[in-house]
């Protein structure tokens, strides 16, 4: 374990108060090297995607320590941590949330325009090569509703290269598709992962997707059992 | 970089919701442009109404009340200077209606840098007498270039040529009124008789409307000199001296320095006509209080469809959020958009406002009163225009910022996992 680690978590604790206070997750320490593809699975309600929205920084709401790229998390007020998802944190969902009033370029723009470190015809560019990788490049100019699922898909793990984030973050990314464009999805992560030794963290209940990743985290009732 | 990206996320917001977007924009455009033409034309209509009174009435007024004097001869008697003096039955003194010193007097006053002009005036009642018909009159002697100068008196010189006063010698002009009861017309010689029982022939060169049937009906107008002759009075003989000011507002304080410095009686316009005011001020308050009502309903028109757009655009909301857009970028996204429908529609408004009240400044508005005008009056003045602008942009940035306030607030993990 002499490799850089990118994401870490210490002690963190949740607890849902509604209908009671009930403790989500216990305190969970763990940590992610750089480069490496970690897959969180565990059975419905065990608290994985709980644990993810708060590694993702969206769910502020948490007790104990969050280092992203060793900055710590927990201090930033919610502007600071727009910024940091907007920078280091890329998204694929269970669903694809593309904006349907854009194309699929724009859509796969969106974050690298917010980000504004290059100029639009950069953005483009990039967005385009990102497109060509994915081989949904011939749907560009398409609007985001013409797609197929499995295309969605791919398009919105584009929006999530965009800005070369340090970790990849995915929510049941193929929960969604049939088993041919969910092995698509996985084969391209991993080639993410493998070529551009950027880190993926994805949580799963599929058994299969998680087994062919390189580190497995079970999770059950709220703690780390593996 | 950053504001352009949020605008165009602002106007694909909209394309989306296209017909939403008109009917709101379409309830600003309705309100500036009701506020512009209900202004326009309420001031313009206060404007003719307050100019009826104000190009005939002097600003300030000099002349001499008949009043009793204010010291009697026993308040002199020094003997009974500490007694308590009681006087009954005081007549007022005839001191005649005369300004004394009157042609000094009107330098004097042309001379003040706040006075545009002065015109001096005789007064005198008189009988007109027609076969056996007696009707008593007003002559007023008025010097004929600066009463246009000062009251535009052209204005409502409805019949033959109001410069013939002044060249052809005993001339009059006479009222509406009185020409129809004394049936003559402009070119016919009327007789008159004086208070001290001369009587004179005068030859009408106009008839005069003010569309006042009082005044109509007792009012005339000659030169200076043909009233002074007509009373049998010196070149002097002045009752009147008529000030128009700058600016009106100084009336009151001007009059009451002038009674001073040259103790003589002086009114200002505004005690004369106070209740005009009153009624210009109580237009004013309907027509800003019916077009803000306007504005404000066009406001919760737009509050509305934010609200809803709000609603259906939960997922791009969430998603922007995620991908690293801040609550403060996507507050500003729906304020923009509402910001976007001010301007589009405010815009629109203001021209439709225009065209509205140019309209409105081509219908027919024939009447009796006022002989010059023929259309109905409008006030073109820009300064509405900027109000109109203006309050589209405060309307539409508060309906907006609510709405946008709650889209800011926005958890996106209770929307993705709500999926």
């Amino acid at each position: 374990m002499m490799e850089e680690s990118v994401l870490q978590a210490i002690n963190i604790n949740k607890y849902f108060l509604d209908p009671v206070r009930f403790r989500v997750l216990k305190d969970i320490s763990f940590s992610i090297s750089k480069g490496s593809f970690v897959a969180i699975t565990g059975k419905s309600g065990c608290g994985k995607s709980t644990l993810l929205y708060i590694l993702s920084t969206m769910d502020t709401d948490y007790e104990g320590e969050l280092l992203l790229d060793n900055e710590a998390l927990h201090k930033k007020n919610n502007a600071e941590l727009a910024l940091v998802r907007n920078q280091k944190i890329g998204f694929v969902f269970q669903f694809h949330y593309l904006i349907e009033e854009f194309n699929v370029l724009r859509n796969v723009m969106l974050p690298a325009m917010k980000l504004g470190k290059y100029s639009t015809e950069i953005i483009e560019e990039k967005a385009i090569q990102h497109l060509r990788m994915l081989g949904i490049e011939d749907q560009a100019l398409k609007n985001a509703n013409q797609l197929s699922g499995g295309q969605k898909q791919r398009v919105a793990i584009a929006r999530a290269l965009i800005n070369d984030p340090l970790i990849i973050m995915g929510d049941e990314p193929t929960g969604n598709l049939d088993k041919k464009n969910s092995d698509i999805v996985f084969g391209i992560l991993k080639d993410i992962c493998v070529e551009n030794k950027q880190t993926i963290l994805v949580v799963t209940h599929d058994p299969e997707f998680a087994s062919r990743a390189d580190r497995i985290i079970v999770m059950e009732d709220g703690e780390i059992v593996n | 970089m950053k504001n352009p990206l949020l605008l165009n996320i602002a106007f694909a917001l909209l394309r989306a919701r296209m017909k939403q977007s008109i009917v709101a924009a379409a309830g600003v455009t309705f309100g500036i442009a009701m506020f512009i033409a209900l202004v326009s034309f309420m001031t313009g209509l206060n404007k003719m109404l307050d100019n009826l009174v104000i190009n005939r009435t002097p600003h300030i007024r000099i002349y001499n009340a008949i009043v009793p004097s204010k010291t009697q001869p026993i308040d002199l008697a020094g003997e009974f200077v500490s007694s308590r003096n009681f006087i009954r039955s005081v007549r007022p003194k005839d001191e005649g209606k005369q300004l004394y010193n009157a042609a000094r007097l009107i330098k004097a006053i042309r001379a003040d840098e706040r006075v545009i002009d002065v015109a001096p005036k005789t007064k005198t009642t008189v009988f007109f007498n027609r076969g056996t018909i007696q009707l008593s009159g007003i002559i007023d002697g008025v010097d004929v270039e600066l009463e246009q100068k000062l009251f535009h008196m052209e204005d409502y010189v409805i019949d033959g040529n109001i410069a013939d006063l002044g060249t052809v010698s005993n001339s009059i002009i006479i009222g509406k009124g009185l020409a129809d009861k004394l049936i003559v017309k402009v070119g016919d010689l009327v007789q008159v008789t004086t208070p001290d029982a001369d009587i004179a022939m005068l030859k009408i060169v106009g008839v005069v409307q003010f569309g006042i049937a009082e005044v109509d009906d007792v009012q005339s107008f000659a030169s200076l000199q043909t009233a002074q002759k007509l009373q049998g009075k010196p070149a002097s003989y002045i009752t009147d001296i008529q000030v128009k000011l700058k600016d009106i507002s100084l009336a009151p304080a001007v009059a009451k320095e002038y009674a001073v410095l040259f103790d003589v009686d002086a009114t200002d316009i505004q005690t004369a006509n106070a209740q005009f005011e009153t009624g210009t001020n109580v237009r004013n308050t309907i027509a800003y209080s019916v077009s803000i009502t306007l504005l404000i309903v066009a406001g919760f028109g737009i509050y509305n469809i934010l609200n809803m757009l709000i609603y259906e655009k939960m997922d791009a909301i969430a998603i922007l959020k995620a991908t690293g857009f801040s609550g403060r970028d996507v507050k500003t996204i729906f304020i923009q958009l509402s910001m976007v429908l001010g301007v589009v529609g405010g815009s629109i408004g203001i021209l439709l406002g225009y065209v509205l009240s140019v309209i409105i400044s081509h219908i027919p508005f024939v009447t009796q009163a006022l002989p010059t005008i023929k259309t109905y009056p409008v006030n073109f003045d820009i300064m509405y225009y900027f109000i109109g602008i203006g309050f589209a942009l405060i309307t539409t940035y508060l309906a907006g910022l609510f709405p946008a306030r709650k889209a800011a607030k926005i958890d996106p993990v209770a929307i993705i996992r709500g999926k």
